[in-house]
């Protein structure tokens, strides 16, 4: 088991270095001049540009910056934000926590609707309820995320007053668990939303497959109750793909999570990267995109890892 | 001398025509076994018809829109004016009473009439999937195949390319890329195509490394067909059905991204009008509380086109690829 993770991480690091060259060329083919950044052509009449660019550094070769860019990475000096100089990793993390709530609860409240209605849909399959559970998880993929959540936010916050109009939390005096939770509820349920609705399409079709197998049919014929036979049998089967399915939704729920964060002003990474592309803020823009792909990798890295431990039939080696 | 030829050609196209009735008859049968299953599919049908309705009023939009979107002048004194399915009479910019079309969407901010707009934005949002599809299919379908034929390190390095791209959120990415460069339209539609191409090029190099090992490929391979040859001969036709299906869910995912980015006002630029940035302007919960209707309809517009892409993907794959129905 040790063995895997560590086989894991090592062959994570090819794809992280690939990932930082792919975020560096499209920070370079960004066009003009980043020295021109530096001057303002209104105080100055003539400058040494070529010195300017020899100070930044910008007359090495590419893959020089390249390297020295990424040595940097690694030293976990991402930059300082053009907006307000703070370092940038000093920014992302104060904000993870945040998506991570708000990612996690998505993520369980997606599970937690889809797990149920799949298996119904699967036993009644044919029917007006299995029917009616496929058009949900078509308004699921269908419903663009950020109308959605002004519809919930219209509806309920602003016409109902039933729930709090945006922001993660009123109480700014000390930590309130019912104030956190009211705020969470509208974001969660539009970033889970997608999730949701292919984790409850896929778990429709798992049960559907696992019904014909061999094991079933045998547990059946003991005279196993149907209900046993359902949920110890069949359901333990079609769940552990989904361990798999999950860690592919990570990218998804993290590009999801940007969207909500922005339409809900959540604190998190996601608005973040939003804002700093309205301020032209490429530090932070830049240093997001390889912060995002490392949660990315982390998450796949896990969801595998739990894979392992929840199927004994699978051998690392 | 003459004349033999002339007959050798007759026969020749004979034989042309024979082979193309042939060729015509089993794309028929084919065809309608494959109607007869869409058919059968109600929501595939539903999806058909409304994505028809709406690619025709995007179509028809300037004899069907009630006003020009654009506005115009007599505009300004019918700012945010609720919704009516009357006509009405109202002042214009003279002080004169005039007689105005009903606004069934009502108008925006400036005075336009949103329906108007909502016509015309479609022919917008509705055409950006298209090309952004096409353009991640193509590069998405080279990629496979070359990774896929050719195996060995082109494959493993393609393939983590791959990964690469598909450990970036693609929204993250997006934001990225339309946040250095100016945004316009074609922009828009190329950077979603760079961005999505990923999923059809694991399909498709898993299409050949699957179908490589058929007898039909090793056969061709035995009898010296090129390698251009075996590839868009043999290997693609037969990955065509689940492309198609690809490509049909794909607009939808395209539709939906614009419309985020566009929300976001780093998509399509005013003052052409798209359903994602007609709802940049509403985004304000002030403005939503006060005119609805800017936020609801062009919103409204996009989950349906959506909702009805997906559809009938779903209906074309259980009818073109029975073996996928779950």
């Amino acid at each position: 088991m040790t063995k895997y993770v560590i086989k894991r991480l090592l062959q994570a690091i090819p794809l992280m270095l690939i990932i930082t060259i792919i975020s560096f060329l499209i920070i370079t083919l960004a066009p003009g001049d980043p020295a021109a950044m530096f001057i303002n052509p209104e105080k100055i009449g003539h400058v040494n540009l070529a010195l300017i660019r020899h100070n930044l550094g910008l007359d090495r070769p590419l893959y020089i910056r390249y390297f020295i860019w990424l040595k940097n990475l690694l030293h976990g000096d991402f930059g300082l934000s053009f907006f307000n100089n703070r370092p940038v990793l000093d920014l992302l993390f104060e904000a993870l926590p945040n998506t991570l709530i708000l990612s996690l609860t998505a993520m369980v409240f997606s599970v937690v609707v889809a797990i149920p209605a799949g298996i119904i849909s699967a036993i009644k399959k044919g029917t007006a309820l299995d029917y009616f559970f496929s058009i949900i998880s078509y308004i699921g993929i269908s419903i663009p995320s950020f109308w959605f959540a002004l519809m919930l936010l219209l509806a309920f916050g602003a016409k109902l007053h039933w729930l709090p109009i945006g922001g993660m939390r009123d109480n700014y005096d000390a930590f309130d668990l019912v104030d956190r939770v009211r705020h969470l509820i509208i974001p969660a349920i539009v970033l889970g939303m997608s999730g949701m609705s292919t984790y409850m399409r896929f778990m429709r079709g798992a049960m559907l497959e696992v019904k014909n197998q061999d094991y079933v049919r045998t547990a059946r014929s003991k005279g196993l109750s149907e209900r046993v036979v359902i949920l110890k049998h069949t359901l333990r089967n079609a769940l552990l793909p989904l361990i798999t399915l999950l860690g592919f939704m990570i990218p998804d729920l993290i590009g999801g999570a940007a969207i909500v964060e922005s339409v809900v002003s959540w604190p998190g990474i996601g608005r973040i990267v939003v804002n700093a592309n309205f301020q032209r803020d490429y530090p932070i823009i830049m240093g997001d995109l390889v912060f995002v792909a490392v949660l990315v990798v982390l998450g796949s890295l896990i969801a595998d890892v739990l894979y392992g431990v929840a199927d004994p039939r699978i051998k690392y080696n | 001398m003459a004349e033999i030829n002339l007959n050798k050609k007759d026969q020749e196209i004979e034989v042309l025509m024979a082979e193309n009735s042939d060729y015509s008859d089993t794309f028929l049968k084919k065809f309608q076994v494959f109607s007869r299953r869409f058919k059968k599919n109600k929501l595939a049908v539903i999806g058909l018809v409304v994505l028809l309705l709406l690619y025709a009023s995007a179509i028809f939009a300037p004899l069907l829109a009630p006003y020009d979107p654009d506005g115009s002048a007599n505009d300004i004194t019918l700012i945010d004016r609720a919704p009516t399915i009357h006509s009405y009479m109202a002042e214009d910019m003279t002080g004169a009473m005039v007689k105005y079309k009903p606004n069934f969407f009502g108008r925006d901010e400036l005075g336009r009439d949103v329906l108007s707009r909502c016509l015309y934005a479609g022919r917008i949002s509705l055409s950006i999937g298209f090309v952004a599809v096409a353009i991640s299919i193509f590069i998405g379908t080279v990629w496979g195949c070359i990774a896929g034929y050719y195996g060995g390190v082109v494959d493993n390095i393609m393939m983590r390319i791959v990964d690469a791209v598909m450990s970036i959120p693609t929204f993250i990415l997006l934001v990225t890329v339309m946040s250095i460069f100016k945004p316009n339209i074609f922009l828009v539609m190329v950077v979603i195509g760079l961005t999505t191409w990923t999923g059809t090029a694991r399909f498709i190099r898993a299409e050949f490394l699957s179908l490589m090992k058929r007898d039909f490929a090793e056969a061709a391979r035995c009898v010296g067909a090129k390698d251009s040859r075996i590839i868009f001969r043999h290997i693609l036709p037969n990955a065509l059905s689940p492309l198609i299906v690809q490509a049909t869910l794909g607009v939808a995912g395209a539709i939906l991204t614009e419309s985020a980015l566009s929300f976001f006002g780093i998509g399509v630029q005013p003052p052409t009008a798209s359903w994602g940035n007609m709802l940049y302007a509403a985004q304000d919960l002030n403005t939503m509380v006060n005119t609805p209707w800017k936020a609801i309809y062009p919103g409204l517009l996009i989950f349906i086109t959506v909702l009805s892409f997906n559809f009938l993907g779903d209906g074309l794959r259980d009818a073109l690829d029975p073996r996928m129905k779950q």
